[in-house]
């Protein structure tokens, strides 16, 4: 099987250890190689953050090097154009459309950059740009958004559903199961 | 036996090889990258694991234990290993009585640390044996090995991860613990005792246990030739090794996991089946060093290649070496950044906007606090160490006594409680008027809200006693200590004012808890559009919760903890209270 490397990018607290976990634990399942690189610690507060997963028969670097990432996972879209180097050109993104504006924006001393999803679907050969925050049941819980972001890509990914809601449930406190498995349902059962 | 795979970080892996050795005691203090280590020790039956207040503490409480006789491991991240050196050093004297590890986390590219020191160099300095893994497997391993090696050598062993071991997962089996009898004490002052007399009888022993341990090392199964058949040889250890691997198929490898002493014979072997050496390795030249000092007859290459600079990653290798650089897509430039900020609701912000409103020279120091040094904000003038904010303001009143009138100390309750207040007693005894903020929000927030000795709570989540800090600065002399809310800004400037211009040390204690441990929270204030002159006064709280949009101030409902530091500082009452609690 061929090496997959994605990176999922957003910023501090949205969530992307927990779906960098799932991915991992949906890998070992799977019986392949796996390694996760994470962002902990000072930029965790609110700062730009990036995890990075790697799948394959045998993986040896936990970090994808730049231009090698074959899907770029943004919970944020300026956080998206940030990332893009690290992808293949021939890589796909997914992206929420959801705009957080970084602090020299909120204070007026930069403008939060236009005709982002233009430049990226310029730049790579696929674009998933889907806007979270508008479709059920994301709506109602904001911090659905990663396993709903998790859905598409697992969609675009070439292993069965059941796999992935049994791994969910594997990694996501009890409580939390159901809604996690709904909202990723609504990203896989997306367009 | 259980063969199952199952993936964890470095650090996770770290605290089950230390279970499975039969560890029956682990000390920390938290610090990223090495944080998780004790939290995830501390799940494990059996195992008595405890914060202490610093890394010194920390390994301190580990000799004890270990010459009680159980296994003991101590993690600490790379700096911290400054702070544990003073017993290290002599540590290496005493040895061991159960085993003892002490766990490096290095920063290399400093995601979250204030230098990128090499820390392979301590286990060099103190004549000790380093192992580095890389990879969680490995370390999960090589803490087990450690454990063996330190009780067969009688020796403290350094294991030392880097963020990308620890913070990365990846797959490893289970193994069961083995239990291990405590020993017990046994009196030995010739070896326990280091008085000079003595430690002159140690010290060659040390060096005896040196080149035994260099003949261990060559027989390690944590070193291993992995044979390719290219001309190339690569020496590398710790996630440099993986790195390396995925870049170069073909190479010929020496994989160094037990990486001091080094294993010199086996890299002349390695030497004799390759025509060049290249060292991969991150930070210093610490193996090329070595290697240059042996003469070999191939040519040896490293730092000149690839830096002494932050991070290496694959691409390195491919650019460096092999001439190859990927094809990267380029984005536009001037891209806004996005640094980490104190979260919305944080009680350190209107200390910050206070200090800089009064013009203050701030002696910073480590914690979420130092994000006070960055735009808007911008208050804090220096960061050092853990601890340096109060010496430093010390410093300045001792050469320059009119100083001490505009400039303050700031330091979390974490950060003072571990190395704050000694300094704090040379103020008082040397009578230097300065004035020190202790940010009190209850908890160390930065590495992920850990308990400390003024919580009242342990690393187990038990009741615990919690020292006063306003007991505490008075026990230590401090006359002029007041508590003040911190998101009252006028008591705030007002006891400011009042303790630049005494001529005593002076104490303030900031007081709310850290906004990660706030449950319930009143709803977000409103704006009101005909009220907002477009003054922005308030956005230089730099409130990631507010914004400035068509000349009115906007506040961001999902984000905003209602702290209510927008509302005191507008003059206009254009931000008012929505009354009522945030889930109503």
């Amino acid at each position: 099987m061929k090496k997959t490397d994605i990176l999922i990018a957003g910023v501090g607290g949205q969530g992307t250890i927990l779906t960098g976990r799932i991915i991992a634990a949906l890998a070992i399942a799977e019986g392949l190689d796996v390694k996760t690189a994470e962002t902990h610690g000072m930029a965790q507060r609110g700062g730009s953050v990036i995890t990075h997963v790697r799948l394959g028969e045998k993986v040896y670097s936990p970090l994808i090097p730049p231009g090698d990432g074959d899907i770029l996972l943004s919970f944020e879209k300026l956080e998206a154009l940030r990332w893009l180097p690290f992808l293949s050109k021939k890589g796909t993104v997914i992206v929420n459309t959801q705009e957080l504006e970084p602090l020299p924006v909120l204070t007026g001393s930069m403008e939060y950059p236009e005709g982002i999803l233009e430049e990226i679907e310029g730049k790579v050969s696929r674009l998933i740009a889907v806007d979270a925050l508008s479709v059920d049941p994301v709506t109602e819980n904001p911090r659905m958004v990663n396993t709903f972001l998790l859905g598409i890509l697992a969609k675009n990914m070439p292993y069965e559903m059941e796999k992935w809601l049994k791994v969910m449930e594997e990694e996501i406190k009890a409580k939390l199961v159901d809604a996690n498995k709904k909202a990723f349902m609504a990203g896989w059962n997306l367009q | 036996m259980n063969d199952k795979l199952v993936i964890m970080t470095g650090n996770e892996a770290i605290a089950r090889g230390a279970y499975e050795a039969g560890v029956k005691v682990g000390t920390a203090y938290p610090g990223t990258p090495s944080t998780e280590i004790l939290e995830n020790l501390a799940r494990y039956p059996g195992v008595n694991c405890n914060w202490s207040s610093n890394e010194k503490t920390a390994l301190e409480t580990a000799i004890g234990a270990s010459m009680e006789g159980a296994r003991v491991l101590t993690a600490m991240k790379h700096v911290g290993v400054n702070v544990a050196a003073d017993p290290l050093l002599t540590l290496s004297y005493t040895g061991v009585g159960g085993g003892l590890v002490l766990v490096s986390a290095d920063d290399p590219g400093m995601h979250s640390s204030q230098n990128e020191q090499d820390n392979r160099h301590y286990a060099r300095f103190a004549k000790i044996p380093l192992l580095e893994p890389s990879d969680s497997a490995e370390a999960k391993d090589y803490v087990i090995y450690a454990f063996e090696l330190s009780e067969r050598f009688d020796t403290p062993v350094m294991l030392r991860s880097s963020t990308r071991i620890s913070h990365s997962r990846s797959t490893l089996q289970l193994g069961q613990r083995e239990e291990k009898e405590i020993a017990g004490f046994e009196k030995n002052p010739a070896k326990y005792v280091m008085l000079p007399g003595y430690a002159r009888q140690r010290h060659p022993l040390v060096e005896e246990r040196l080149l035994a341990l260099e003949a261990e090392a060559e027989l390690s199964p944590l070193n291993r030739i992995e044979p390719g058949t290219g001309k190339m040889g690569v020496i590398c250890s710790g996630v440099a090794y993986q790195y390396a691997r995925e870049a170069l198929p073909e190479a010929s490898f020496l994989k160094l996991g037990f990486s001091h002493p080094l294993p010199k014979n086996m890299v002349r072997q390695f030497a004799s089946t390759v025509e060049e050496i290249i060292v991969f390795e991150e930070l210093d030249p610490f193996f090329e060093e070595q290697l240059m000092a042996m003469k070999l007859e191939i040519p040896v290459r490293g730092k000149a290649l690839f830096g002494l600079l932050g991070e290496f990653g694959a691409e390195m290798i491919r650019e460096k070496l092999l001439g190859h650089k990927e094809e990267q897509i380029e984005v536009r430039p001037s891209i806004p950044a996005r640094p980490p900020v104190m979260c919305p609701g944080c009680s350190h912000r209107g200390v910050f906007y206070t200090l800089k409103k009064l013009k203050l020279k701030v002696m910073g120091d480590i914690g979420c606090y130092t994000l006070g040094a960055l735009p808007p904000l911008e208050a804090i003038d220096s960061c050092v160490c853990m601890g340096a904010s109060i010496g430093m303001a010390l410093g300045m009143a001792r050469a320059n006594p009119a100083s001490a009138a505009d400039t303050v100390a700031v330091i979390g309750d974490s950060t003072f409680l571990h190395s704050g207040i000694t300094p704090l007693l040379d103020a008082v005894y040397n009578k230097a008027p300065i004035t020190v903020l202790i940010l009190d929000n209850s908890t160390t927030a930065m590495t992920g809200h850990q308990e400390h000795p003024g919580t009242g709570t342990s690393l187990q989540g038990e009741p615990a006693p919690n020292v006063e800090l306003e007991n505490l600065c008075r026990s230590l002399g401090v006359k002029r200590v007041t508590v003040v809310e911190a998101f009252n800004l006028s008591h705030l400037q007002k006891t400011l004012k009042e303790d630049l211009a005494a001529p005593e040390p002076s104490v303030i204690i900031t007081r709310h808890p850290c906004v990660f441990l706030i449950k319930d929270f009143d709803r977000p204030p409103v704006v009101d559009e005909d009220s907002c002159t477009g003054c922005q006064v308030c956005m230089k709280l730099g409130c990631p919760a507010l914004s400035f949009k068509d000349e009115k101030a906007k506040i961001n409902s999902t984000i905003c903890n209602a702290c209510g530091l927008c509302e005191q500082l507008c003059r206009f009452e254009a931000i008012n209270p929505a009354g009522g609690k945030a889930g109503d």
